[in-house]
């Protein structure tokens, strides 16, 4: 299902993600474990295509996304479109999350519905501007032209725990882990096969997040979608994925099932990162 | 509502609170009220603002005249009405074309960084070099008369200023996550632009450009003061002001003070409703 291999990222001097490879079955739970600028947040953009790896190759049922984006990186003016200069790509080292460029529409939605994202900070991944329910409709419009909207929508909100108040609420009106719900509902209306969470409950207090993973298990078991876990929270990871995968500056050190890697940890900084986590008392 | 904010209670911060408003207030009326003026003032000009009643020449206040007569003797209130229009209409124009161009070159630099980047914030300080007034009389004497030339060239020397707050907005705009996910969610960027980061920028642009709104009055009015920019017998603000020199140093100010005060109050009101706007962005993002 999702298939990633041999990653790498340098940024400058930086290498942020050194030959990172992992697999994740389809409606599978991976969790992602690493402490803060250990290269999961890249490996998580480089999923999604909004980053270019310099190696390696991301791969979900049987399509290479990173080929995609390899074939962004073309000689500079090898070819001359004039009113498609926009989607020129810009090969500049500083800002290379404009690997998205360049693709036809349909190219775009078979990626979109292939891996989705729920981002870290909730209060900057809403569109202030816009209700739950408009950014709902903006992206079954764009996915599902021909769905009933109001249905799916009225569906997704039910799914994610969402009330009519919530639903034409301004983000800046709703509480962080409402937000959040919203999000996971915007990533989950394209039906994604692969949905990735950086953080996503990093931000929320012990008792919303709490809440959020309960819902996220229950998602995965309804809807057959995959999860990639990001976290440095191994006490979050333990509740919701079925294996694991230890990272450390940018490179994999341990693997496993998440009983077996929590219960007889190999590598000395897995220890150590369980060690750092609060346990619940029992 | 009940649960108000506790510092609403506090008589003092509440006073400048509702003080604030009620300035905003004023100035939106007023600024509204200037550009109906703008587009109806012919029609409610009292008098024919180019007829000379050289009896009332630099007469205060009277029937006849309730704002007095110039030293033409020529209704003071009529070329005040009459004259809203060329001395308003010039500057919404340089404001709407080049907050729309500038938009589209700082947000097109912005969002695609690199050579295209490069290129237009370039040319943008290009731009920037020549003092706007010089290139407006640069243009009126290649040109001629009318209000298109000077309006062409300040909305050119506008440009650069709307260009590179645009790109700036428009670069710390999209580092924001919720761009990120609409691109993850398969929209165009052509999409995202138009309808997520534009429609985000657009208080502050909006804010710029009405300030710009206030230096563009001036300068127009500066250059029909000179003469320049809008045909002959078009009584605009700067050329009554232009016209009341002699009159002010006969002692009778008032036909030169009334259009001083009418282009001050209008920038000032603009001026105020645009801050307005900038910082209820700003607390919306806070
Ligand atoms: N755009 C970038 N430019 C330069 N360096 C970067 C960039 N993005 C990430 N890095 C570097 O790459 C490394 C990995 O960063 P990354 O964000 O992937 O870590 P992370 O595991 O997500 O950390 P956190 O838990 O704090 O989110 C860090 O050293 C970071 O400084
Ligand atoms: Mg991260």
């Amino acid at each position: 299902m999702l298939e990633v291999d041999g990653l790498s990222k340098s940024y400058g001097s930086v290498r942020a993600v050194r030959d990172v490879s992992f697999t994740l079955a389809a409606g599978g739970s991976l969790g992602v474990v690493g402490e803060s600028g250990s290269g999961k947040t890249t490996t998580a953009r480089i999923i999604l295509g909004l980053e270019r790896p310099d190696a390696g190759s991301v791969t979900v049922d049987g399509h290479d996304r990173s080929l995609r984006l390899g074939s962004v990186r073309r000689p500079d003016h090898s070819e001359r479109r004039p009113d498609r200069s926009e989607r020129r790509p810009d090969r500049s080292e500083r800002r290379p999350d404009r690997s998205v460029r360049r693709r036809g529409r349909a190219e775009r939605l078979r990626l979109a519905r292939a891996v989705q994202i729920v981002f870290q900070d909730p209060f900057l991944s809403l569109d202030p501007r816009l209700s739950a329910r408009t950014v709902l409709r903006e992206t079954l419009k764009l996915h599902f032209p021909d769905l009933d909207h109001a249905r799916r929508i009225a569906e997704l909100l039910d799914q994610v725990g969402l009330g009519e108040r919530e639903a034409d609420a301004l983000p800046r009106h709703l509480s962080g882990g409402q937000r959040q719900r919203v999000a996971i509902a915007r990533a989950l209306a394209v039906e994604p096969s692969v949905l990735v969470l950086d953080e996503a409950v990093a931000a929320l207090d012990v008792c919303v997040q709490a809440q959020i993973l309960n819902l996220l298990a229950d998602l995965r078991e309804r809807t057959g979608t995959a999860f990639l876990f990001i976290t440095h929270d191994l006490g979050v990871v333990s509740q919701v994925t079925d294996h694991l995968v230890v990272m450390r500056q940018g490179e994999v050190v341990e693997r496993g099932t998440t009983a077996e890697v929590l219960a007889d940890p190999r590598h000395a900084y897995t220890r150590l990162l369980l060690a750092s986590v609060p346990r619940p008392p029992g | 509502m009940s649960a108000v904010d506790p510092i609403i209670h506090r008589p003092v911060l509440a006073g400048l609170r509702t003080g604030r408003n009620r300035l905003y207030l004023t100035c939106l009326a007023f600024a509204a009220l200037m550009v109906a003026v703008a587009l109806a003032g012919p029609w409610l000009a009292p008098a024919d603002p180019n007829a000379s009643d050289l009896g009332a020449a630099l007469t205060g206040p009277s029937p006849a005249h309730p704002l007095g007569a110039d030293a033409a003797g020529r209704d003071t209130l009529s070329r005040l009405l009459a004259g809203a229009s060329a001395s308003l209409l010039g500057p919404i124009a340089v404001v709407l074309f080049s907050t729309v161009a500038g938009v589209l070159v700082g947000v097109t630099a912005g969002w695609f960084g690199g050579w295209p980047d490069t290129f237009l914030s370039r040319a943008a300080e290009l731009l920037l070099a020549f003092p706007a007034l010089l290139v407006a009389i640069v243009f009126v004497s290649l040109y001629g008369t009318g209000l298109a030339a000077p309006v062409i060239a300040l909305s050119l020397a506008y440009l650069p200023y709307v260009s590179r707050l645009a790109r700036n907005l428009t670069l710390s705009e999209r580092r924001l996550p919720y761009l990120a996910a609409y691109r993850v969610q398969g929209f165009s960027g052509l999409a995202i632009c138009v309808r997520h980061l534009i429609p985000n920028i657009a208080p502050v642009v909006l804010a710029q450009s009405s300030v710009n709104f206030g230096y563009a009055l001036l300068d127009l009015s500066a250059l029909s003061y000179l003469g320049l920019g809008v045909p002959p017998l078009t009584p605009t603000w700067g050329s009554m002001i232009n016209d009341g020199q002699s009159a002010l140093l006969q002692g009778h100010p008032l036909s030169a003070i009334l259009p001083c005060a009418a282009i001050v109050l209008t920038v000032v009101a603009f001026n105020v409703v645009a801050e307005h706007w900038a910082d209820r962005v700003s607390r919306r993002r806070g």
